[in-house]
């Protein structure tokens, strides 16, 4: 049982590589392989993509690029391959042909959910999944940036630190009044906060936000466009929304997702004007 | 700040369940053998060796039950092929226990009987060390611990889950029970392996010798517990919960369910092997009957039955059960399986947590003020806002409303 898997291993070198990265990516050059290289200010570049199900194109030749510290707002109509997109750059899915890098080296179509997880991308569902049975607590616990080896776990504690870091997340998610609740027991809102609270807690450098607002009240809403705000800059965040009021709070670029591909990319005012976009939201 | 293994090891288990640990090994260590093995056959209070033995078997059977509520009840992978890992353990230890028998048996010969039946001249090669005690010991861990890991390994791999996962391991213990039938398999066919004599020279039928393996079968169980319940209290066994409920979400935060699942799995047949291991000594006899499907489905019956998800309802299921079941076989043997069948309806039905989940209910009815249930802990600030938020003209009472919501989710 001890022997270290490949998977394992992978996992773990792409862990202790990211440690690495921060001190000599500025540098640019010199950069071991499977490490995040950040050096072209590109995070995420998707090429080409095409994803099909029995046929039907999901994603059909795909490309889009984010930017290091960039908020990134996608669009589109419903069936648009928005999170068809997200299972592709979480390694859930794997597509037909294309590429998906994160940094210049990182190959995702190679490495599986938990490495890619490791790397440092962390995704927020559509239907917000959180562990129901375990209080909001043991949640973010179980989330937190650690070794997450069956023989560490199996011996691992919380530490002062640990503590320090759950308490700071559940004041920003606003459950510090709920911290020893089962998650199952909180409002719709409330689970979603936790599942960006889970998020945060993985210390991701790349943020990947599936209608993180679904079911919120506009209270709710507006302080989540408050906290994506303060995140951009340090971490990267993609972020799939409907409600526009939202995506214009959050400020972002905007991109346009259409039958599986990009329609139009821009500011949110530039491309509402878009010919094209108000045909494929008015013309049906 | 870090405390060290043995410290939280002592802090898993809760003060009332060491007590409880405390007085089962008096019951166990002391009461039992010096009631069998001390006391003359004509004082009142002791106990005969048939009574020893069903005891001892029972406990066995216990630690088999806790092996799969931490496979099930922890992890939800359904298990209906637990007796292989039984079997191949008790396999284990008897093949040690057919070479002590030495030239005593029946044809005088070096070989177990069966194989001077079948005109065998050697001991087949997988019998090499079998006359070892030390290397039998590590056959009993080894061999189920291996089966259970490259199954496991395939099975998690493929994702295979659910009634898939168990119907696989329902066809896995009948395929090995074929198996051991043959009997070029070596393993005395049919008839599997019994007549013991001996352990380490010492007669398996004297009252000390079955004292001491029913005491080694209590401590296995007390083992098993006080490790179960680390486990489960740990962030491994919080992570395998998760896995448990949403294990998409458990892999796009970093872990990896394969490995969680096959150490659970693993582990879970290593406990199951020693059981076995305890329980061929105790009971005499070791044959392919013991790897049959209905036995499989049997075990998970008696975790349903104590509640699954908590260790003690399945120590709990396995002794109600069992003991229902040497009543019914003394008394009616045929209506034992409609008894069991009707036994898992009734507890699917309306037991949906076992034995410990009744108690449960029954606790919550008596005393409704303090629900036993892990109730949600409201912090102080909370229940005040809660209440400042409360209309005046509603009563105060109406505060408990979410508290007792939450107990019974
Ligand atoms: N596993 C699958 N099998 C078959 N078709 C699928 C599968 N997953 C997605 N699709 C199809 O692919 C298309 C894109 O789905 P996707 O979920 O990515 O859309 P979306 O843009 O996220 O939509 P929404 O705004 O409703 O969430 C849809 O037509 C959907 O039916
Ligand atoms: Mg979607």
């Amino acid at each position: 049982m001890s022997t270290v898997t490949d998977v394992e291993r992978a996992a773990m070198e792409s862990e202790d590589q990211r440690e690495n990265w921060s001190g000599n990516a500025s540098t640019g050059h010199v950069v071991e392989p499977g490490a995040l290289d950040l050096s072209h200010n590109v995070i995420l570049y998707l090429e080409d993509i095409t994803v099909s199900f029995d046929g039907f194109r999901a994603l059909n030749r795909l490309s889009l690029a984010i930017d290091v510290g960039e908020l990134r707002c996608i669009i589109g109509p419903n069936g648009a391959g928005k999170t068809t997109m997200m299972d592709v750059i979480t390694g859930k899915t794997r597509p037909d042909s294309g590429r998906a890098f994160f940094g210049q080296t990182i190959d995702l179509t190679r490495l599986t959910e938990p490495q890619i997880a490791h790397a440092g991308i962390g995704r927020k569902f559509q239907k917000p999944t959180i562990f129901e049975q375990h209080t909001a607590f043991e949640n973010l616990e179980l989330a937190m940036k650690a070794d997450k080896r069956v023989r560490r776990t199996l011996f691992a504690q919380l530490l002062d630190d640990d503590r320090d870091r759950i308490a700071e997340v559940l004041t920003q998610i606003r459950l510090d009044g709920e911290a020893d609740r089962p998650a199952g027991l909180l409002s719709h809102g409330q689970k979603q906060w936790l599942e960006i609270g889970m998020l945060l807690m993985q210390e991701p450098k790349l943020l990947l936000l599936d209608e993180p607002v679904a079911g919120m009240t506009d209270d709710e809403t507006e302080r989540t466009a408050e906290l994506f705000v303060s995140l951009a800059g340090k971490h990267s965040l993609v972020v799939v929304e409907h409600d526009m009021a939202f995506v214009e709070a959050l400020g972002g670029k905007v991109t346009v997702l259409c039958e599986g591909s990009v329609l139009a990319e821009g500011d949110l005012a530039e491309v509402q004007e878009d010919a094209r976009v108000i045909e494929v939201y008015l013309g049906r | 700040m870090r405390t060290p293994l043995t410290l939280r090891i002592l802090h898993s288990t809760p003060r009332a369940g060491w007590i409880a640990l405390a007085v089962f090994a008096a019951l166990t260590w002391i009461a039992v053998p010096v009631a069998h093995a001390v006391l003359p056959e004509a004082h009142p209070l002791h106990l005969s060796a048939y009574t020893v033995s069903l005891l001892g078997k029972i406990l066995c059977y216990m630690v088999v039950a806790v092996a799969m509520d931490l496979i099930w009840g922890y992890a939800g992978i359904l298990s209906l092929g637990h007796g292989l890992f039984f079997a191949l353990g008790g396999y284990a230890f008897g093949m040690y226990l057919m070479r002590q028998i030495g030239r005593d048996g029946s044809y005088q010969s070096d070989l177990p009987d069966f194989m001077v039946f079948l005109d065998w001249k050697e001991l087949p090669w997988y019998w090499a060390g079998s006359d070892s005690f030390l290397g039998t010991l590590l056959l009993v861990v080894a061999v189920p611990g291996l089966v259970a890991f490259v199954f496991g390994w395939f099975a998690f791999r493929s994702r295979i889950k659910g009634v898939y996962f168990s119907i696989i391991t329902q066809a896995l213990t009948y395929a090995a029970m074929l198996l051991f039938f043959r009997n070029e398999t070596g393993f005395g066919g049919n008839n599997g392996f019994t007549d013991f004599k001996r352990i380490l020279g010492y007669s398996i039928t004297s009252p000390e010798m079955r004292a001491t393996l029913f005491a080694l079968s209590a401590a296995l169980l007390m083992a098993c517990l006080v490790l179960g319940r680390y486990l489960v209290t740990s962030r491994f066994g919080r992570v395998l919960a998760a896995i448990r409920d949403a294990e998409s979400r458990v892999m796009f935060i970093g872990y990896n369910p394969l490995h969680y699942k096959l150490f659970m799995w693993t582990l879970s047949a290593v406990l199951c092997g020693l059981a076995g291991a305890l329980y061929v000594p105790q009971v005499g006899i070791i044959n392919p009957s013991e790897m049959s499907p209905a036995n499989s489905i049997e075990i998970a019956v008696w975790v349903a039955v104590g509640g699954r998800g908590t260790l003690v309802g399945a120590v709990l299921g396995a002794g109600i059960v069992n003991l229902a079941k040497s009543w019914f076989t003394m008394s009616f043997p045929e209506y034992w399986p409609f008894f069991l069948g009707f036994l898992f309806i009734a507890v699917t039905l309306y037991l949906p947590d076992g034995v410990v989940g009744l108690w449960r209910r029954l606790r919550a009815r008596t005393a409704p003020a303090t629900p036993t249930v892990p109730a949600p802990q409201q912090s102080k600030p909370q229940a005040e806002a809660r209440r400042e938020m409360q209309p005046a003209a509603v009563p105060i009472e109406s505060n408990r409303l979410p508290a007792a919501k939450g107990a019974e989710a």
